[in-house]
């Protein structure tokens, strides 16, 4: 990398966050995410896996918040607050990785389909297709319960049904980048496929990649969370899990509101907090709608 | 699940871009042909999903009997004759066409569970199905059109801020979720305050007959619904805003302004028709998450409907019935999708003849 490109780099992420700074909602979104994520990565440094543990439930059975239990205890008297705290690591784990095998897929595909002209270009997008039909929940709940739950299994599941919307996006992108003269000029000095994908068309698609990655991790949230809810998941405390064991405990006919009402807003608040956060950065970085004024 | 924004844009391109022939075609012939092009495609992804099904129902880890049998004791010369009478015993190839040959003629196999045939049992199920999200879908598109062209219209303003950010909220919220808290709310009641809803099944057990049973199913029908329409709507508000502030700032609607027609009159003949295209076209291309969204909603409900069976064959796992939920779903998904596609084509002059 030479010296002059990444101060160009610089500049442009200097410009780009400028334009980000503009939008607050984007803004709120950003902290609060920051903030979940650093409560997750630190978590074990104050508790452990203990604190899922039927046996180790000190409290009464659904009691309500109180000043020991600020957000109640469930079916077994364990504390809301610590496992909504210790399974935050699995959903934001799942939700990042899953969203990540999704991106890796639809960027491959979508630049592949964009790029290779003819028959293989064609094939690709006919099987893009497939999958954008193809009802995704339905799809993530077959494929968990054949392959049995385990999270390495939902991640691939929820990866594996999603990406198709972000291949079409890409290569529409690659599409139009590579219509431009610079990139005739690179074909014409000897630039190979893998050259001009990875030099050329990449750099210029992530931006966009950013955005949808954004957005993918809100969707692969909320999609692990029914995933868990539904039963096809592993045992591992998320947010998802613990509303599932709320509807089996009947948490909702014994009037055990915190129960229900704690991990639900937990997953609102990081899935909304990507969402403001996809959007603001799409708004930032997607020319068309900045011309759009949407 | 993607933001409006994003999918409208390349679902609306390929449609403009695949009916890209120069030549100047009488409208009904090309309609025809595009009709049966998008057909062939739909056969071919239907194909797909049949071969797709056979093999990753064959990639269970270990034996399908053994799996159908669910841990009970059974002697080798059973096991013996189940795998016979399931055709196990044949070559991959043969079992393939066989179930190929099966799944054309609508056999779907008998499900482990109930004992009977699933297309028997999709049979019952499919109705209450087909009510729920058929009520959902009219009440979410009509809202959401209506709402949606209500905001984007006047962009920035009160009711556009409120709206944008309600459906953002009811985005990002889980369908189960939003039905676990309206079943806590209005089904079971909070404190003092009896719930007022029943939450359980489609009907009760001491329904009346004629108009009452008819009150009755409604009543069951309010929960259910409202979750549905609730999560779904909002994206339906989105496109529908986002296209409509595509059309605000087309010179046309400029002409109709300065042709003196009224604000009210220019927006209901001339940008709202416009912008109802690719709204109408998403909810249709996006109906896999409405399936996804019933199968939640009918299993917290407990409503008797298609995506419960389809929970009780995760559940059990009864394979058969598993297989033919899913392939029948997807079938129809695939289904709804090219007729939109169709339908689209016809409606729209400008892909037509662009």
């Amino acid at each position: 990398m030479t010296s002059v490109a990444w101060t160009r780099r610089r500049l442009a992420f200097g410009r780009f966050w400028e334009n980000f700074r503009r939008e607050r909602a984007g803004l709120t979104g950003l902290a609060i995410l920051l903030a979940a994520v650093l409560a997750a990565l630190v978590a074990p440094l104050f508790i452990d896996e203990s604190v899922t543990s039927v046996v180790s439930g000190t409290g009464a059975k659904f009691a309500p918040p109180s000043l020991d239990e600020p957000f109640g205890t469930d079916e077994s008297g364990r504390s809301i607050l610590l496992m909504v705290w210790w399974g935050s690591r699995t959903s934001l784990l799942i939700g990042f990785l899953a969203a990540l095998v999704s991106i890796v897929i639809g960027t491959v595909v979508g630049i592949a389909a964009g790029h290779l002209r003819g028959w293989a270009g064609a094939v690709l997008m006919r099987i893009t297709d497939w999958f954008l039909v193809l009802p995704s929940l339905i799809t993530a709940m077959v494929l968990a319960a054949i392959l049995g739950g385990s999270t390495f299994t939902i991640i691939m599941a929820i990866g594996v049904t999603t990406w198709p919307a972000t291949a079409r996006l890409i290569r529409a992108q690659t599409l139009s980048v590579e219509a431009r003269p610079y990139i005739e000029r690179s074909r014409a000095l000897g630039g190979g496929h893998w050259h001009i994908t990875t030099r050329h068309v990449l750099p210029n698609v992530a931006p966009l990649l950013l955005a949808s990655t954004t957005l993918e991790v809100a969707s692969a949230i909320v999609t692990e969370s029914t995933l868990a809810f539904l039963g096809v998941s592993s045992n591992k405390t998320s947010w998802g899990t613990m509303l599932r064991a709320s509807y089996d405990y009947g948490a909702a006919t014994s009037g055990a509101w915190w129960y229900i009402l704690v991990p639900g807003l937990c997953i609102l608040a990081v899935v909304m907090a990507f969402t403001l956060c996809g959007r603001a950065l799409e708004a930032v970085l997607n020319p068309q709608l900045r011309r759009a004024g949407a | 699940m993607t933001t409006p924004l994003e999918s409208a844009e390349p679902a609306v391109a390929q449609a403009a871009g695949s009916s890209g022939s120069a030549e100047d075609r009488p409208a009904g012939r090309s309609t025809l042909r595009y009709a049966a092009s998008k057909a062939g495609g739909a056969v071919l992804s239907i194909v797909m999903v049949i071969v797709g099904t056979f093999f990753v129902f064959r990639l269970l880890p270990g034996d399908p009997v053994r799996n159908l049998a669910q841990g009970r004791r059974m002697t080798p010369e059973q096991l013996d004759l189940e795998r016979r009478r399931l055709g196990l015993d044949k070559p991959l190839l043969d079992q393939f066409f066989d179930f190929v040959g099966q799944t054309l003629r609508l056999d779907l196999g008998t499900s482990y569970e109930y004992k009977r045939p699933v297309l028997d049992l999709i049979g019952e199920r499919i109705g209450a199905t087909l009510l729920l999200t058929g009520t959902g879908l009219v009440i979410a598109v009509s809202l959401g059109i209506w709402q949606g062209t209500r905001a984007g219209w006047r962009h920035g303003s009160r009711f556009d801020r409120v709206s944008t950010g309600v459906s953002l909220l009811l985005w990002s919220v889980p369908t189960f979720w939003l039905g676990l808290l309206l079943m806590m709310t209005f089904g079971v009641g909070i404190g003092p305050i009896p719930g007022v809803l029943p939450f359980r099944g489609i009907e009760s057990v001491d329904a009346p007959d004629g108009f009452g049973y008819l009150l009755d199913v409604a009543s069951h029908m309010v929960l259910p619904c409202l979750t549905l329409v609730a999560v779904v709507y909002a994206q339906y508000l989105l496109v529908m805003r986002s296209s409509l502030l595509e059309e605000v700032s087309q010179d046309y609607v400029n002409v109709a302004r300065a042709k003196g027609l009224r604000d009210d009159e220019v927006r209901r003949r001339h940008a709202v028709p416009n912008a109802l295209l690719p709204t109408v076209t998403l909810v249709f291309l996006r109906i896999g998450f409405i399936v996804g969204g019933a199968v939640t909603v009918e299993y917290i409900f407990t409503w008797p409907g298609l995506g419960q069976l389809f929970y009780e064959a995760i559940k059990v796992p009864d394979f058969t019935l598993m297989q033919g939920t899913f392939m029948l779903i997807t079938v129809s998904v695939i289904v709804m999708n090219t007729l939109a596609d169709v339908v689209y084509h016809v409606l729209d002059p400008r892909v037509r003849t662009a």
